[in-house]
């Protein structure tokens, strides 16, 4: 992609354009945890529900799976996210256990549990290559030059994803489902003498936040890089955690963090072209690789003025009568 | 509710629900994974039979055991001072390499010029200081920022993996290896001046177990015996108390996170200088999370830490022959300790409301001494 047949304009295109395909993972994983942690449920099990929906999407469609439609892979990591989700939920909201501590377990079990699946499986070596998601040219739109190519020559998950932002804002804050999880995840008392169902809001988000989850791992596996390796999301699902942090619980800022994460997770891309221009000596991958780390680090310090937005109920678990 | 069973000299019912509840949570645990591993088509009975045997079937799958519980045994313990003080520090994992690198670092460059002793001394230190060091950026982004630390001490886990890489292949990377041109990531060889004692060779097992041993009960002291204890449970149990009471809140989350990092770092000085003697890729992979298991299955208690380490390391060691022998990937282990860490908080409420009913029931009982008889009985009898 970075061919010397390639000019420095169609490179650039060609970045922007990865810009967006990088972000769909994140965006799904995050734009999850803002419902779920708008509802007052910190879900740190994001990661391995991730990996969880990556194994299995790949699984169904790979030939030497079960050879399946890319849709009916992306199906199965909803239903997998979902039930994840399903899990985490009676874990955290009836078994009111401490969320942090039980994210790891879901991490932990997601991490394992895909690792194991993939060594019996599928021995060791999965691919999805030419039979996952791929590019879907969107009419006239995608004829326009540079920005055709950037925006509308793009996979389809990537056009959800981003649809999705504006659907959550919706969501959120102009229907009475988006009513009830605020109200839950800022004063579950109230909202209890109010009527509302607090333990039904939370379940209701929960298993929003496993199925996309579940999402951002099928979008990882058979849309942006169609293979399977053991922890292949490399803490993306934490990092998707942060960015509801970074975006003030807000969709329209996540996706602006997780353009930026996009832009960080492939500085190996961007220091190449650099590198074209300035024909220096390389930096060690691994310190591009260390790049998101850091920057989510520096991203949480920064956030922190943002905490009066946090969701007063954040972690807390619902007790009648207790408050 | 997180009051330990060994805080008090007496041991009552409710301690030994206490000890129960997480056994309860393995057994749950394994029968999960025995459904999954019958999914997958293989014998549970075969393959847990196999971990058995693997974890205690003779002298050497024992001490390979002890060998595996040692590192497991400090970060759990380390673990132990965070969550108390109220901070969950997941980046073991890191500490635990800075600690590793930061020792292997130090003992290559004082080498023999040092006696024995005190070069073993002074790289163990060293190992502690480097994952005090990392533990200490967490914990201060958290006191002075309130920067929810699960998610920098995870990034740190990420950063810390990625500096290894890049030392190991690197400027710490073995002269032998680009002598010879295979180029392979890992440092040199320490001096034997830094190695740990064998307690039975040819086995591995080395003297860090007594340095886990001692180190849990140092902490124990520590935590329940001294005044700087005090204040990091305080913190733990209700910063807004604390504060109340004139404990400088920050101060002791930041302390409880560098000593939870360095005690990581020790347990990776431990292993570089008792096992491995060299720095290597995939050094210790897992052992950061698999520590943090050990402390809550251990309730959070140095002392109970300790069983709980051998069991773990049990299970790591098991899990390695059952790979070779019926052929069940050892990333079973990872799921039994996802699953244990869901069902060990999960009975959290279990034990709260136990204990709630038995408390009200006293309070709702009065208070008869046996022998005595209440007036009630006496009308009766008569």
């Amino acid at each position: 992609m970075t061919g010397s047949n390639m000019t420095l304009d169609q490179i650039l295109i060609e970045a922007f354009a990865l810009m967006f395909l990088y972000a769909t993972p994140f965006l799904f994983a995050a734009l999850g945890e803002v419902f779920v942690q708008r509802s007052g449920v910190l879900n740190l099990g994001v990661e391995g529900m991730m990996l969880m929906g990556a194994f299995s999407a790949i699984y169904t469609v790979s030939e030497k799976g079960l050879g399946q439609e890319p849709l009916v892979g992306l199906l199965v990591a909803i239903i997998t996210g979902g039930l994840l989700g399903l899990a985490m939920a009676v874990v955290s909201v009836t078994f009111k256990a401490e969320q942090g501590i039980s994210g790891i377990g879901f991490t932990l079990f997601g991490l394992g549990l895909s690792s194991l699946l993939f060594k019996t499986l599928a021995g060791g070596v999965m691919t999805a290559q030419g039979r996952g998601f791929g590019a879907l040219s969107i009419p006239v739109l995608s004829d326009i030059p540079i920005i055709g190519d950037i925006f509308f020559n793009q996979n389809v998950l990537v056009y959800v994803a981003f649809a999705l932002v504006p659907i959550s804002v919706w969501l959120l804050n102009k229907t009475s489902w988006g009513l009830k999880i605020r109200a839950v995840g800022q004063n579950p008392a109230a909202a209890d003498a109010m009527g509302v169902n607090v333990n039904r809001v939370r379940y209701s988000t929960v298993i929003l936040g496993g199925i996309l989850a579940g999402v951002a791992g099928a979008s990882l596996s058979i849309a942006v890089t169609p293979i399977f390796q053991e922890n292949m999301t490399a803490g993306r699902g934490f990092i998707a955690v942060a960015l509801v942090y970074f975006g003030g619980w807000s969709p329209w800022r996540v996706m602006a963090g997780a353009l930026l994460f996009s832009i960080a997770n492939n500085l190996q891309i961007w220091a190449q072209i650099l590198n074209l221009r300035i024909g220096g000596t390389a930096i060690p991958p691994n310190l591009l690789i260390m790049a998101p780390y850091i920057l989510t680090i520096a991203v949480l310090v920064f956030a922190r003025q943002r905490k009066r937005l946090e969701p007063a109920a954040l972690t807390k678990p619902f007790e009648r009568g207790e408050n | 509710m997180r009051k330990s069973p060994f805080a008090n000299a007496r041991f009552s019912t409710a301690d030994l629900f206490v000890i129960l509840v997480p056994l309860a949570a393995v057994l749950l645990a394994l029968a999960v994974g025995a459904v999954m591993l019958l999914a997958l088509g293989t014998d549970p009975l075969e393959a847990y039979g196999s971990m058995l045997e693997g974890a205690f079937g003779s002298d050497a799958a024992i001490f390979r055991s002890l060998t595996r519980a040692t590192p497991l045994l400090l970060v759990a313990i380390g673990i132990c001072i965070a969550f108390r003080g109220g901070v969950i520090n997941i980046g073991a994992e890191g500490q635990l390499f800075v600690g590793a690198v930061s020792a292997t670092a130090f003992s290559l460059w004082a080498g023999e010029s040092l006696p024995g002793p005190l070069l073993i001394l002074l790289t163990l230190v060293v190992g502690f200081i480097g994952g005090a060091v990392w533990g200490a950026v967490p914990g201060i982004l958290k006191a002075r920022f309130d920067v929810n630390e699960i998610l920098t001490t995870v990034m740190m886990n990420q950063i810390a993996t990625q500096l290894l890489f890049y030392l190991l292949s690197g400027p710490m990377i073995d002269p032998e290896q680009i002598r010879q041109g295979t180029r392979i990531p890992q440092s040199a060889q320490l001096p034997d001046a830094s190695w740990l004692p064998r307690l039975a060779p040819p086995s591995q097992l080395h003297a860090g177990l007594f340095i886990g041993i001692a180190a849990a009960i140092v902490v124990f002291v520590l935590l329940w015996r001294t005044t700087l204890g005090y204040r990091i449970r305080a913190v733990g149990l209700s910063r807004d108390a604390a504060r109340y009471a004139g404990i400088s809140v920050a101060r002791y989350l930041t302390v409880a996170m560098v000593l939870s990092g360095g005690l990581a770092g020790l347990a990776g000085s431990v292993e570089v200088t008792g096992v491995t003697h060299r720095m290597v890729e995939g050094f210790a992979v897992g052992y950061g999370f698999s520590g943090i298991v050990v402390a809550l299955f251990g309730r959070l208690h140095p002392i109970g830490a300790i069983p709980s380490a051998f069991f773990f390391g049990a299970m790591l060691v098991g899990a390695e022959r059952m790979q070779r022998t019926v052929q069940v990937p050892s990333a079973t282990v990872t799921v039994l300790q996802g699953l244990i860490v869901i069902f060990v908080v999960s009975s959290e409420l279990l034990v709260r409301r136990w204990m709630a009913r038995r408390q009200a029931r006293a309070a709702a009982a009065p208070a008869v001494l046996p022998g005595v008889p209440t007036p009630a009985s006496q009308e009766v009898r008569a």
